[in-house]
């Protein structure tokens, strides 16, 4: 399987460590090819946050039903940390697993991970504030990794 | 025969397959693992995983909000 994450946000970054660490767990060859937001998954210390600015589909659960996230509350100041803090609170709460840990289990499983050369120059990453284990690559080697896989996802 | 039991109650996907895998690792082909779990979609999650994997699904049980597995390793 080869996955190709552009998301960085806090709930974009659930799928595709689910998908990579269990599609491990399953004996599949998994890749992980990290470009634009999605380098930030892999620095060592994530501080990811969710916003309901531009997301219309957005639904807390609040007493018992869910209560919607109208886009200008999303532009008050400080919003940001607050709609993160409250889904980190959910993630704990239901026994979900961290992003960290998830990571961490996909790392160990022999999860691929390829980060993008042409937008770590874009965006100004570097490898040294990354996890261990990242190789830095292109388009090609995504590519040829992908041609022999079943499943491709982009994300 | 259990050989080992993993409790995976109060963890959501995937955790359980997660620790089931390593739990299994550690064991013998022929050995069992038996895993209980509270997550209701664990159900079609451990067979998914037990096709693929080789592993046989010997017994699955539900009893209340708690879900009961029986893996044997093999290979």
């Amino acid at each position: 399987m080869s996955l190709i994450v552009t998301k960085g946000t806090l709930d974009w970054a659930y799928p595709p460590f689910i998908l990579a660490s269990t599609a491990a767990a399953m004996d599949m060859k998994v890749t992980m090819f990290f470009t634009f937001y999605g380098l930030g998954l892999l620095e060592k210390d994530l501080d990811l946050s969710v916003t309901s600015l531009g997301n219309s589909a957005m639904r807390m659960p609040a007493m018992g039903g869910h209560i919607a996230m109208p886009n200008w509350i999303g532009m008050l100041p400080g919003m940001t940390g607050v709609t993160s803090r409250m889904m980190k609170r959910m993630i704990a709460k239901s026994g979900v697993s961290s992003v960290e840990d998830l990571r961490e289990a996909a790392r160990i499983s022999g999860v691929r991970l390829i980060a993008c050369q042409m937008t770590m120059d874009l965006l100004g990453y570097k490898t040294d504030t990354m996890i261990d284990g990242v190789e830095v690559a292109g388009a090609a080697t995504y590519l040829e990794n992908a041609v022999d896989c079943d499943i491709n996802l982009y994300i | 025969m259990i050989t080992k039991t993993l409790d995976a109650r109060g963890l959501n996907c995937p955790l359980p397959i997660l620790k089931a895998k390593q739990a299994l690792g550690q064991l013998e082909p022929g050995q069992v693992l038996e895993v209980l779990c509270s997550d209701p979609g664990s159900l079609e999650d451990f067979g998914a995983f037990c096709r693929t994997t080789g592993n046989a699904l010997l017994s699955h049980e539900r009893d209340g909000d708690l879900f009961r597995y029986h893996i044997e390793r093999r290979g």
